[in-house]
C-alpha cells in the first residue's frame, strides 16, 4: 500500500453524533483508500461500532459529511443511496443472519437483487461465497442457530461478499473466537482483501488482528480519530491510550508473533 | 457476434478451427452471468478451447464462477481449457474462485414419498404422547417440590409466591371483570331476544345464571389467564433458559423446579378459582344490568329468582374445574419455558405454542368434566 495517488473511497469531514447530551464523536475526519485493510480501534465507548454505523446509513450524524465511492450520502436521493449500498458489504458483530433462513438463503438474500439472474445460478454463486468464507458445503442447508459462532460469522461474511462489494464493513470479526480460527479469519480476510482487491473497514478489539491483517490503523478518542497511521508509527505516538494500547503486555505477545519481515518497530 | 440481452458482456465464437476460438468482451459480472453462462454451457466441450478475454473490462466473482465451471466441463471431458489476456487483478479474482469451488454434487433433494409422509405422521404422533408425558413429569416435579416445601418450610420461597400471586391474581382482575360483565350482559341480551317469544322472560334468570355459574365464567377466565398467564412463564422461563441461568441455578445447588415451576404454579393454583369466583360474580351483574335495561326485571327479582331456582351444584360444578385448568396452564406454561433452546426464535415459536396448546387443553378438560358431570348426575 505505498500511496502514490491514492484513491479515497470513503471521506467523513467533520463527523458529530450524538444521543440526547452524550456526544459520541465531534469533528470526526477520517479517509479509508482504495484497498487498503483500515483498522478501527478505541476504548470501550468510544464510538467505533457507532462510527460503522454511521458510515453505513443506519445512523445520521447531527453534522458532517459522509462521502463513499464519490457521492455525499447524506445528500444524495434514495436512488443513488441505494446504489452505492449495493457496492458495500456489512458482516454484524454475530453474523446477523436471518434466523428463518438456511445460510444459504441468507447468502442469496442480497443477489436476489439482481435483475434476471437465474435461480440455479443464484444458488451456484451462494455456495460459491460459502465456500469463499471457508465454510464447508453442507453448511449452507444448515440454519444459523445450528452454527457455532466462528461459522456464524464466515456465514455473515458469506452474505457480506455475496454481491462482490468493493468495500467490506466487519464489526469485531474475531470477537469470541479462539485463538485459531481468530488468526484463520485473519488470514481469510487478508487473503481476500488481496485477490478480490476489496477494501475492509475492520471494527476490532484484538491486536492480533491489526498485526496480522491491517494495512493501516485509525485510533479513535476524545472523540474524533487521534491518529491514523501503520502499526510501526502507532508505536511511537505519543498519547497515553494509544501508547498503553500499543506497549502493554498483550500488544508485546503479539507484535512478537509477527514474522520478522513485518516487524519494524 | 452476439449479444446476450440485459448484459454488458459480449461474445464471439469462431467454431471453424480445430479449436473453439471465443473471444469475450465487456463486463463479465453478476449483472450479465445467467446470459454469459448460458452462452458458456452451449459451447462445445470435444474440441480444444482458447477463450481471449483481453477485451474483458471488469471481471467479478460470477464471470469468474462461469469461466471456472466450463473449465471444469471441458477438463472433466479431457480437453483443454486456456484462458488469455487477463489483467492481473482478474488472474487473482480467477484463481480465488477455482481454489473455492464448490466439488459438484448430485443434489439430494427427493420428491415427497408415501413413506416420508407416514414416517413424519409418526413422529407427530409419538411427539404427542411424549409431550403428554413430559408434562407428567413436571407435575410429579410440582407435586415433590410441594411436598418438599410443607415439610421444609424454610426451602419454600413465600415471596416467590405472593409475587407471582399478584402478577397472575391480582393484575388480571380488571380484564377477567370486564370480560366476565360482558359475557353477561350479551347472555341476557341474547336470551331475552328468545325467551320473549314464548313469554318466559324471567327464565332469563336461569339461563344467565347457570351457564355463567357452570361454563362460561371459570372456562373463559382460563382461557384469558391462558393467554396472558402461559405466555409470561414461558418467556420468563424461557429467556432464562436462553441466557444461561438455569444452568447457573443447578451449578449453584438450586432447584429450578423448586425455584421457578413451583411458585408460578402454585400461585395459579392459588389464583384461578379466586378470579373464577369474580368472573362469576361480574357475570352475574352484567346479566342482572341488562335484564333489568331489557326486560325490566329488578335486580331484587333478579335476586330472589337466583337464590331459589339455581341450585348451588351449578356454582361447585363451575368452581372444581378452576384446580385442573389452573394446574394445566402452570405446566404448560413451565414446561414449554424450559423447552426453550438458546436462541430468539425458540422463545416465540414456544410462547406462542405454549398459549395454544393451553388454550386447547383448558378446552378439552372443560369438554370431559362436561361429560363427566352429565354421567353423574350432577
Amino acid at each position: 500500500m505505498s500511496g502514490a495517488a491514492q484513491e479515497s473511497v470513503i471521506e467523513l469531514r467533520g463527523i458529530r453524533t450524538q444521543f440526547g447530551t452524550t456526544v459520541v464523536h465531534d469533528g470526526l475526519d477520517l479517509d479509508v483508500y482504495r484497498g487498503e485493510v483500515l483498522g478501527v480501534v478505541g476504548g470501550s465507548g468510544t464510538g467505533k461500532s457507532v462510527l460503522l454505523r454511521t458510515i453505513c446509513g443506519l445512523l445520521r450524524p447531527a453534522e458532517g459529511s459522509v462521502e463513499v465511492l464519490g457521492t455525499d450520502m447524506l445528500r444524495a436521493d434514495e436512488a443513488t443511496r441505494s446504489q452505492i449500498e449495493a457496492r458495500w458489504g456489512v458482516m454484524f458483530q454475530d453474523g446477523a443472519l436471518f434466523s428463518s433462513l438456511t445460510v444459504r438463503e441468507n447468502v442469496e438474500v442480497p443477489l436476489r437483487a439482481v435483475a434476471g439472474l437465474d435461480p440455479g445460478i443464484r444458488r451456484a454463486l451462494a455456495d460459491l461465497k460459502i465456500s469463499m468464507a471457508g465454510l464447508p458445503a453442507r453448511a449452507g442447508d444448515n440454519y444459523p442457530s445450528e452454527l457455532s459462532g466462528g461459522m456464524r460469522k464466515r456465514a455473515g461474511l458469506a452474505r457480506a461478499l455475496a454481491r462482490d462489494p468493493e468495500i467490506v464493513f466487519l464489526d469485531e470479526p474475531t470477537a469470541g473466537l479462539d485463538p485459531i480460527g481468530a488468526t484463520a479469519f485473519d488470514e481469510l480476510i487478508r487473503g481476500l482483501s488481496r485477490s478480490m482487491g476489496l477494501t475492509v473497514f475492520l471494527v476490532t478489539h484484538d491486536l492480533d488482528t491489526l498485526h496480522a491483517c491491517c494495512d493501516r490503523i485509525a485510533v479513535l478518542a476524545e472523540r474524533r480519530v487521534l491518529v491514523t497511521g501503520t502499526m510501526a508509527e502507532m508505536l511511537d505516538v505519543d498519547h497515553p491510550w494509544v501508547n498503553e494500547y500499543f506497549h502493554g503486555p498483550r500488544a508485546r505477545a503479539a507484535s512478537a508473533a509477527v514474522p520478522p519481515g513485518l516487524e519494524t518497530g | 457476434m452476439q449479444n446476450i440481452p440485459r448484459s454488458s458482456a459480449r461474445i464471439e465464437v469462431d467454431l471453424t478451427g480445430p479449436t473453439v476460438l471465443a473471444t469475450l468482451g465487456g463486463s463479465l459480472g453478476v449483472e450479465s452471468v445467467s446470459g454469459l453462462h448460458a452462452q458458456l454451457t452451449a459451447l462445445p466441450d470435444d474440441r480444444p478451447l482458447k477463450l481471449d478475454l483481453t477485451q474483458v473490462t471488469h471481471l467479478d466473482t460470477a464471470g469468474a464462477w462461469s469461466l471456472c465451471i466450463l473449465r471444469r466441463r471441458n477438463e472433466t471431458a479431457g480437453q483443454s481449457v486456456e484462458l488469455t489476456g487477463l489483467d492481473p487483478h482478474a488472474m487473482d479474482v480467477l484463481a480465488t474462485v477455482t481454489a473455492s469451488l464448490p466439488e459438484l454434487k448430485a443434489s439430494d433433494q427427493r420428491p415427497l414419498t408415501l413413506a416420508d409422509r407416514l414416517e413424519s405422521l409418526g413422529r407427530a404422533v409419538s411427539g404427542g404422547a411424549v409431550y403428554v408425558v413430559e408434562l407428567t413429569a413436571y407435575l410429579g416435579l410440582f407435586m415433590a417440590g410441594l411436598v418438599r416445601g410443607v415439610t421444609n418450610p424454610r426451602s419454600f420461597r413465600l415471596t416467590a409466591l405472593v409475587h407471582h400471586c399478584h402478577e397472575v391474581g391480582v393484575k388480571a382482575v380488571p380484564i377477567v371483570a370486564i370480560m366476565a360483565f360482558l359475557i353477561g350482559v350479551v347472555l341476557a341480551f341474547q336470551g331475552s331476544a328468545q325467551l320473549r317469544q314464548f313469554g318466559a322472560e324471567i327464565f332469563v334468570v336461569d339461563l344467565i345464571a347457570v351457564s355463567i355459574l357452570r361454563e362460561l365464567g371459570i372456562l373463559l377466565t382460563a382461557i384469558i389467564v391462558a393467554g396472558r398467564t402461559a405466555s409470561a412463564f414461558t418467556a420468563a422461563i424461557g429467556s432464562m433458559k436462553m441466557r444461561e441461568e438455569i444452568d447457573a441455578m443447578r451449578t449453584l445447588g438450586i432447584d429450578p423446579a423448586a425455584a421457578l415451576i413451583v411458585p408460578r404454579v402454585l400461585a395459579l393454583l392459588l389464583m384461578l378459582p379466586i378470579l373464577g369466583l369474580i368472573a362469576n360474580v361480574a357475570g352475574l351483574i352484567g346479566g342482572a344490568l341488562m335484564s333489568w335495561v331489557e326486560l325490566g326485571i329488578s335486580p331484587a327479582t333478579f335476586r330472589l329468582r337466583l337464590v331459589e331456582n339455581v341450585a348451588v351444584t351449578h356454582l361447585v360444578v363451575g368452581m372444581v374445574k378452576a384446580p385442573v385448568f389452573a394446574l394445566i396452564i402452570g405446566l404448560i406454561g413451565c414446561h414449554a419455558g424450559m423447552k426453550v433452546e438458546s436462541n430468539a426464535e425458540s422463545l416465540g415459536r414456544m410462547t406462542s405454542s405454549a398459549v395454544v396448546a393451553a388454550i386447547f387443553a383448558v378446552i378439552v378438560a372443560d369438554a370431559m368434566f362436561s361429560v363427566f358431570f352429565a354421567q353423574v348426575g350432577l
